[in-house]
């Protein structure tokens, strides 16, 4: 036999009788659930499992889920007017939207309470079932065809498509060498430069290549870059004396 | 009855409700009425008038079998009264050992469907994986479309409102109505009078 839940007979200070009356007068706010004691619920919930030999898995499952949010429910009432929130709701909210939670459980549960006396009543209905029917295979129609237009058609797939060009795919690197030897002739005239200015007439790829011989120079320690701010030109300055030290630090913080 | 046969054969609204009824007892579903005037190459109307009339003939009290109107069509069914006949031959898999958390589903889906797995989850505050899935393989629920997010949708199928005898889901009680315990105060009361002075 199913245990009901709902008729749960509590013996609690602030309140006698079923469980779910209980539960009722919480959610018209009738009874101030900081007044129960909720383990005294579980209590007597354990102790009409205890006299079953049979675990009911509906019943425990169904108090579980009632009593979890009884407490949730309690702790943010305990902790109305305190400073520490609970999952930034602030508690009458979370309370409120847990009281609703709750109603709306019960009202799936009186709905499941009238499709279980509904399904009783309907047990005397016998009739036959079977599998849904075929559904109409729904045919087809094509407009008229004419066949000369479909060799038409047909006659253009068979013709050889263009050769496919790849000469887009084809990058073409300058070597990172020619940049190197360009920006250490310019070193040489200015101990300084913009490398923004100096590679804007450049290709896309140029401009790559030359960020590489750019990064050589630095590893190199005959350069110090600087950046004022990310995508701000990038300052290229002249080292006096190039440091074999600094070069190694470099590479272990690169790598 | 007591009419001559040549005369039922006549009219063509009785050659009509014999149509009619051939496809009842071919169906093994529910047929609405747009489906049989179909069938029959009738008007729905006229074919409305024959099946009143033939719910006349098939009805509790009268004949074996039963017409009613259930999940949106029309169908026949055995009469209450051979409930224990059938119930030694035949078996109702369908609706056999349905769990709480089986109705607690239905009552959801029927009630707020079409909706998700994650949207019955936390209305009950439990996974429902395994309980969506067996009510899928009963034939109760069906998936129906997918939500924004991709998870299924189901809603409750014909056969639903077969099982349970209903016309279609707007005749389930509101919602709204369920749940709310009006003879609080009574119940109060009455408790108050058991518990010694």
């Amino acid at each position: 036999m199913a245990m009901p839940v709902r008729e749960l007979e509590l013996d609690l200070e602030a309140f006698e009788g079923p469980f779910d009356l209980l539960l009722a007068l919480v959610l018209r706010e009738e009874l101030d659930l900081g007044e129960v004691d909720v383990a005294g619920i579980v209590l007597a919930f354990l102790e009409r499992l205890a006299e079953r030999e049979e675990l009911d898995l509906d019943a425990c499952g169904e108090f579980l889920v009632l009593v979890a949010a009884l407490l949730e429910l309690k702790a943010r009432a305990l902790l109305t007017g305190e400073e520490g929130d609970l999952e930034d709701l602030d508690p009458a909210e979370a309370a409120e939207e847990l009281a609703r939670r709750l109603a709306e459980y019960r009202r799936i549960k009186e709905a499941a309470a009238w499709l279980v006396e509904r399904l009783d009543e309907e047990s005397d209905r016998y009739y036959r079932v079977g599998p849904a029917p075929l559904a109409p295979v729904v045919e087809r129609r094509l407009a008229p065809q004419d066949p000369a237009e479909l060799a038409k058609a047909l006659r253009v797939l068979t013709a050889e498509p263009p050769a496919v060009s790849l000469a887009h795919l084809e990058l073409r690197f300058p070597p990172v060498e020619q940049f190197l030897g360009r920006f250490r002739a310019l070193l040489a005239r200015r101990t300084r430069f913009d490398f923004d200015t100096e590679v804007e007439q450049l290709t896309r790829v140029e401009q790559a290549v030359a960020f590489l011989a750019l990064l050589e120079l630095r590893k190199a320690g005959e350069i110090e870059l600087s950046q004022a701010a990310p995508f701000a030109p990038i300052r290229v300055q002249r080292n006096a004396e190039p440091q074999t030290e600094r070069t190694g630090t470099w590479t272990a913080r690169s790598a | 009855m007591d009419r001559p046969l040549r005369l039922v054969a006549a009219n063509p609204l009785d050659r009509l409700a014999r149509t009619l009824e051939a496809l009842l007892v071919v169906a093994s579903q529910p047929l609405s009425t747009e489906e049989l005037a179909e069938a029959c190459a009738e008007d729905p109307e006229r074919v409305d008038l024959a099946l009143a009339h033939l719910g006349e003939r098939f009805q509790e009290g009268r004949s074996g079998i039963i017409l009613e109107r259930v999940a949106g069509g029309w169908a026949f069914r055995a009469s209450r009264g051979a409930a224990d006949a059938c119930s030694r031959l035949f078996e109702r898999p369908v609706e056999r050992g349905l769990s709480q958390a089986a109705m607690e589903t239905l009552a959801v889906v029927a009630y707020l469907g079409p909706c998700s797995r994650p949207e019955i989850a936390r209305l009950r505050g439990v996974a429902v994986d395994s309980v969506v899935a067996g009510l899928v393989e009963r034939g109760l629920i069906a998936e129906a479309g997918r939500e924004d997010g991709g998870a299924v949708r189901y809603r409750t199928t014909p056969l639903f409102e077969r099982v349970f005898g209903l016309e279609s889901l707007s005749v389930l009680p509101r919602l709204d109505d369920l749940g709310e315990t009006d003879d609080i105060r009574a119940r109060l009361e009455e408790l108050a009078e058991k518990r010694p002075a």
